[in-house]
């Protein structure tokens, strides 16, 4: 589904990314975990499409074709889906009205026809149930006033509802109390399938104690240095991030 | 030179303009004809016209005429009634009672052309005529009450609130064609009514030079719209001014989307406890030049006043807000509030924006804000990560600012009427009526 071949990313000159390389299949759970400044948010917004960073080696295939190519809107179209660390808030802009803008935008590119009405409703209303969400906040401003864990239940209902093939989760964890995350993983589980794959990346191990990863990526200084089971997790949690600087201390 | 050209057109219309035979009013509209001659329309020099310049005008000669037309009117004018409304269309500058739509007004409302309430009741609109305009005296107020060849005239009695709302239809149809109206608002104690003005003409140039005054008194409550989408040819002066008195209510909303070149003023006086809320939306494409100069003078105690102006400008198009809030010595505790927040889409477009406030008493609350700005790249980008293609995600993000306003639009005929016109504004923005 994603390969990812010795990427190096620069933001205004500086290395962030320094020879990314990960592959992931179809219905695989990757965490990418790392402390702060390791390029975890880099990744993602490279990703998802972000200007503001340069791609100075390396390449990105997703589907068989080069991602880094594509337009952050054809990313979206074709699968690709980034819940934001931070989504942003758009006043004037109701969440239902958002929905279906997305929505028809990602049925037109794969040759659906638009949802009626009707039909549009009751399958919002599916996936808002899935994120325990109240309907009132369909009619409301997108994440205008909203809790930080009420935007991030919006990201996964925005999720929920375009049926991505890849989802990535930025720092979805950050900020939510123990119930927001128990509603917010529960959602992201109940998306799993074996044609979505899904990339978690996290600061805390915490996360993983909801959503189960295949695989655990440890990003530091901008490099993939430990990658292994979701046991992983668990000795990181132990152990902390000191552990692995030793390690590239001695490297080095 | 172009009060010139003006004056000697007149000249042949003096004994036919409404009034001439009333003392009172002749002797009003000659002051006001040599105001008009010595200084000619404004210009650039004065501080208040600083930015838009109006001597375009000078290098065309609109005409009036001396009696409404008999030009057909296309069916393109049906889409400017408001369907839930009673309605006074002034055609070309003349009251049409073969267009207006009042059945039904009730027996002791007036709604009528200015030529009819000079005849019909000389002695209130002689009440009327210049007691909101006070002070305010530059060239195309001089112009307008020289030369005002008819305009509507409305007068809700005492305790009297209009169950449908009031239209005025300002519409033009000649090319290089001059509508010059005076229409008169008045709403007497504890009366009320919503009243939409609009203004459109067919697709060509033409000038539209309208003053209406309003005089709201004792705690009498006006909605008050202006629905401005004049041809992308036409040039417009539109001045409204109003005198409030004791805890009267003043709610406008100003919706200026069409014209090549459009001024509009809007002034209120408040009196003692009187409320007066201001909200505006300007939208210039092309190479539009929109200008909207606003001013509050809170004369007395206890006023409170809130303003809000939304101006957009794409393309070469130049916006103006000129916002003035003038507090008097004796004006304690006013509360007043001014916001002005400006989205500009282009490189080449442009915002002068002058916020001002003027305290001259010292228990007040008085706050004012500026934002000039573009559309934020971070929300962009967000939609886009939905799949929203990149143009389409601009004018959403355009539009929903442009919503603020809109929602504040208390009549649904007009806010459907306004979101309409919005998103023809917008053809490529893909955004759905059926989805707001």
């Amino acid at each position: 589904m994603l390969k990812i071949e010795n990427l190096h990313v620069r933001v205004e000159d500086k290395p962030i990314l320094k020879g990314i390389s990960l592959t992931i299949r179809p219905g695989e759970v990757h965490a990418i975990m790392g402390p702060n400044g390791s390029g975890k948010s880099t990744l993602s917004n490279v990703l998802a499409g972000r200007d503001g960073y340069e791609i100075s080696a390396g390449s990105v295939t997703y589907q068989g074709r080069n991602l880094l190519e594509m337009a952050p809107e054809e990313r979206a179209r074709e699968g690709v889906f980034l819940a934001f660390q931070y989504p942003v808030e758009i006043p004037g802009v109701s969440n239902i009205y958002l929905l279906k803008a997305a929505l028809n935008a990602v049925r037109k590119h794969r040759g659906l026809h638009e949802l009626d009405a009707i039909d549009f409703l009751k399958m919002i209303k599916d996936k808002v149930k899935l994120v325990e969400m109240n309907e009132q906040f369909l009619y409301r401003a997108v994440n205008e006033g909203f809790s930080g864990g009420e935007k991030k239940r919006n990201e996964i209902l925005q999720m929920a509802v375009l049926e991505p093939r890849l989802c990535i989760l930025d720092e979805t964890d950050s900020g939510l109390d123990i119930d927001a995350l128990k509603i917010v993983s529960d959602g992201v589980n109940s998306l799993r399938c074996e044609e979505r794959s899904f990339i978690l990346i996290t600061h805390y191990q915490r996360l993983l104690d909801y959503i189960k990863p295949d695989f655990v990526h440890v990003l530091a200084q901008g490099r993939i240095v430990k990658s292994g089971d979701a046991d992983l997790a668990l000795e990181l949690e132990d152990k902390g991030y000191g552990w692995i600087d030793q390690q590239l201390g001695a490297v080095a | 030179m172009s009060a010139a050209q003006y004056l000697e057109l007149y000249q042949s219309l003096t004994e036919v303009l409404p009034g001439q035979n009333m003392p009172w009013l002749s002797e009003i509209r000659q002051q006001a004809r040599e105001k008009f001659a010595g200084g000619g329309f404004p210009t650039p020099r004065e501080e208040e016209w600083k930015y838009t310049n109006v001597t375009a005008l000078e290098k065309k000669l609109f005409k009036t005429s001396a009696e409404p037309g008999e030009e057909a009117v296309g069916p393109w004018l049906d889409d400017f009634y408001l369907a839930d409304a009673w309605t006074v269309v002034l055609m070309d500058g003349f009251f049409s009672p073969g267009l207006s739509r009042l059945d039904g007004l009730p027996g002791n409302v007036i709604a009528c052309g200015m030529t009819d309430a000079l005849k019909h009741h000389p002695g209130r609109v002689k009440t009327l005529l210049g007691s909101a305009l006070g002070l305010e005296a530059h060239g195309f107020i001089a112009f307008n009450t020289a030369f005002f060849s008819d305009g509507a005239f409305v007068e809700i009695p005492t305790g009297v609130s209009l169950s449908r709302p009031l239209q005025i239809l300002h519409v033009s149809t000649r090319p290089e064609g001059l509508a010059n109206t005076r229409s008169l608002v008045g709403l007497a104690a504890n009366a009320g009514v919503r009243l939409v003005e609009t203004y459109a003409g067919a697709q060509q140039a033409y000038l539209t030079a309208a003053v209406t005054e309003i005089k709201l008194a004792e705690n009498a409550g006006l909605d008050h719209y202006k629905w401005q989408v004049e041809s992308d040819q036409a040039h417009h002066f539109g001045g409204i001014y109003v005198s409030q008195e004791r805890s009267s209510r003043f709610n406008q909303h100003n919706f200026c989307l069409g014209g090549l070149l459009a001024r509009t003023e809007i002034h209120t006086e408040l009196a003692d406890g009187a409320e007066c809320d201001m909200n505006g939306l300007f939208l210039g494409l092309g190479r539009q030049h929109v200008d909207n100069h606003t001013r509050i003078h809170h004369r007395e105690p206890n006023g409170i006043s809130r303003e809000t102006y939304r101006g957009i400008l794409a393309d070469r198009a130049r916006g103006v807000f000129q916002g003035r809030i003038v507090v008097h010595p004796n004006a304690q505790k006013t509360n007043a509030e001014m916001n002005s927040h400006n989205l500009l889409l282009s490189d080449d477009a442009e915002i002068d924006a002058k916020p001002q406030l003027e305290i001259l008493a010292d228990d007040v609350k008085c706050s004012h804000g500026l934002a000039v700005g573009q559309l934020d790249e971070e929300s962009v980008f967000f939609l886009q990560s939905r799949g929203v293609g990149h143009e389409t995600a601009r004018n959403m993000l355009t539009f929903a600012f442009a919503q603020a306003m809109v929602e504040k639009i208390g009549l649904e005929s007009l806010r459907f009427l306004v979101q309409e016109r919005l998103l023809n504004r917008f053809p490529q923005s893909g955004i759905r009526r059926d989805w707001l």
